[in-house]
């Protein structure tokens, strides 16, 4: 197995294992017990951060499913999130449906509207259907500011605090309580995730990625794959926007603008292409972005007051020039940067 | 009827001016087949630039155009050379990408130095009105039709008959056969961003002009999409029909029916442009092998 040289499998069984060192096994238990310990140690405004990012998390996933590991470009992110959102919060405040079922119901439904977006993909590739789903964002965007059905007139929609049967989410502890119940979401998002591409459904996904005619040759159904593809990413996503509106307690189209799907895009970008360790770490990142960016100009702002002022600029800034620089350094992001460290330490002392 | 010839007016100065923010888009999409997220941010660049030799340094107009046109040629060759260059033959995401980081970096740099506040600027063109055919148009709307086909027979001249001009459609038409003919493809690369930069320029200042000097210039680069899919992503004239439709197109539907439709109106062209002949009007169908 693992050794000085690398990781040889002697038999298929091996090789299929999700985890296959001990060094794994260490760092999954240390990556629990920092999951566990979080909601304890860390204060109510950076928890909130973490459920933001979690959420995230689960929309990054999803993100990374169709772009990274099926090679279709999506500027519908924005859009995909506003539909689970909307769809969840209606159904459970309108027509009093339990929000688990209602959350279910906006999954499925973001993963139907996705598979309609999706097929301008039968026909279209890369820089196209690019421009296509950015028309979709848009479409989207246009439906939830001018369907007045949807917020009453308001313009935004209120949802209720999170209860499920008996169980109602506390005001002192809310933070908490959304830690566990997203977290396991966010969990149990990346394990399905995971295990899609050991099922040939997945593998035709990156069949169709990495030479969609050659794929179709070889007996893949490219049209079937791409509108899968379409569908799941987009359930990931709507599930995602469900939570944000239960989560945030109000849904307003701005948060589902354009500036929402090139996040999305930046996180995996940033984290990796078609890994959803990746999409993770990038979900990190960019969350966390913001957050360190205003510690530290709070911490210079003493001594340079005027940068304070340009916070939502600067933060623009440092936004594009990760992208940028991560394009141009390391394009496999984040996820290549840790295999590469990981492969520096086992082959020390040697370069490999 | 007076309705119908001045919302014809807005439309097709519009559209000019579409037209004119789409022709770089096209240009930069033939020569390097990348797609630029940052056309909206050149326009917007490209105006304030003008803003502060015109206005902050007090620059007669001539000098202060000029300055705007080296500052575009710098930002182009910068641009080209330092972010795009680096990712020649890298996946389109990756392309799409930094482009669009860019536009958040150019976005941000314009907020840093001059905020966020609508910034005045003496208007350029004569603001009088004048009647045609019975309804009353504004004239800097009619000057600035006729500079965008000006400008835009001045660049297809260019294309035409120019030695750079003919090496950029060569680059475009295929590159390693231009490579053998011993064109510079790297040169063609770094021209098509220095055109862009400019055409770019002259839109965002006649845009600011008729409306005014502010962030929001940069939204108006989201309608280049339409426009181009419309004429097709690789074809000039295609700019132009696809600008002059999409312009009078939108003021059509927010004058005689409803002005929020008119944002997603060019947008639903574009899905059904793309279900039908994705290729656009004027584009060039490429067949795909393995």
């Amino acid at each position: 197995m693992a050794t000085a040289t690398g990781i040889h499998h002697r038999t298929y069984r091996s090789e299929l294992r999700l985890r296959h060192t001990k060094a794994e096994y260490f760092r999954l238990a240390l990556m629990l017990v920092l999951l566990l310990s979080a909601p304890y140690v860390l204060d109510k405004y950076w928890l909130g951060i973490t459920n933001v990012i979690l959420i995230s998390v689960i929309g990054a996933v999803g993100l990374n499913i169709l772009v990274g590991f099926t090679g279709q470009i999506s500027l519908g992110q924005g859009g995909f999130l506003a539909v689970g959102a909307f769809t969840s919060a209606i159904i459970s405040d309108r027509a009093g449906v339990p929000v688990p079922i209602s959350i279910l119901i906006a999954v499925v439904m973001t993963a139907a509207v996705g598979a309609f977006f999706g097929l301008p993909a039968l026909r279209l590739k890369g820089l196209y259907l690019a421009i296509a789903t950015l028309a979709s964002q848009e479409i989207i965007m246009f439906v939830v500011r001018r369907w007045e059905w949807l917020t009453e007139g308001k313009g935004f929609l209120e949802v209720k605090r999170l209860q499920v049967g008996g169980f109602e989410i506390e005001r002192r502890m809310f933070e908490v309580q959304w830690y566990w119940i997203l977290l396991a979401l966010a969990i149990l998002a990346v394990v399905v995730a995971r295990n899609l591409f050991r099922t040939t459904l997945g593998r035709s996904f990156m069949a169709v990625r990495d030479q969609d005619i050659a794929a179709e040759a070889i007996g893949v159904n490219i049209t079937r794959a791409k509108v899968t593809a379409f569908a799941v990413s987009s359930g990931f996503v709507g599930l995602a926007g469900a939570l944000t509106a239960h989560y945030t307690e109000t849904v307003t189209w701005e948060r589902f603008t354009l500036d929402v799907s090139v996040l999305y895009l930046a996180m995996i970008i940033v984290g990796g292409l078609g890994s959803i360790a990746g999409a993770v770490y990038g979900a990190i990142f960019m969350g966390l972005l913001p957050a360190l960016l205003t510690e530290l100009v709070d911490v210079l702002g003493s001594s340079m007051p005027a940068l304070s002022d340009q916070l939502p600029a600067l933060k623009n800034a440092v936004f594009g020039i990760a992208i940028i620089v991560f394009l141009l350094v390391e394009p496999r992001g984040l996820d290549r940067i840790w295999t590469r460290m990981k492969d520096y330490i086992r082959f020390w002392p040697f370069r490999y | 009827m007076n309705t119908f010839i001045s919302l014809t007016v807005y439309g097709l100065s519009d559209g000019a001016l579409l037209a004119l923010a789409a022709l770089g888009f096209v240009l930069i999409y033939k020569a390097t087949r990348v797609i630029n997220f940052a056309q909206g941010e050149f326009l917007l660049v490209g105006a304030y630039m003008f803003y502060t030799a015109f206005v902050v340094m007090r620059l007669p107009l001539i000098l202060a155009a000029l300055f705007g046109v080296l500052v575009a040629i710098v930002l182009g060759v910068v641009v080209e050379r330092f972010v795009l260059r680096p990712l020649i033959g890298e996946h389109a995401i990756s392309v799409i990408m930094v482009t669009i980081g860019l536009s958040a970096v150019l976005k941000a740099l314009v907020q840093i130095f001059y905020g966020t506040a609508v910034r005045e600027q003496p208007p350029i063109l004569p603001t009088g009105t004048i009647q045609v055919a019975g309804a009353t148009v504004p004239l800097n709307r009619l000057i600035v039709i006729g500079i965008a086909a000006i400008v835009l027979f001045a660049f297809s001249a260019f294309f035409q008959r120019s030695r750079h001009g003919v090496a950029m459609r060569a680059v475009a038409d295929d590159q390693q056969a231009a490579l053998t003919m011993g064109i510079s493809v790297k040169r063609v690369f770094s021209l098509a961003w220095v055109l862009a930069a400019i055409s770019a320029l002259i839109a965002g200042v006649l845009l600011a002009d008729l409306s005014a000097v502010e962030q929001g210039i940069a939204g108006f680069g989201l309608m280049v999409f339409p426009v181009v899919i419309l004429g097709g992503l690789d074809s000039v004239p295609g700019t132009v029909v696809g600008g002059l439709v999409i312009g009078l197109l939108k003021q059509y539907v927010s004058g005689y029916a409803d002005p929020g439709l008119a944002e997603v109106i060019p947008y639903i062209v574009l899905v059904a442009i793309l279900i039908v002949r994705p290729y656009g009007i004027f584009g060039e169908t490429r067949i795909e092998r393995v």
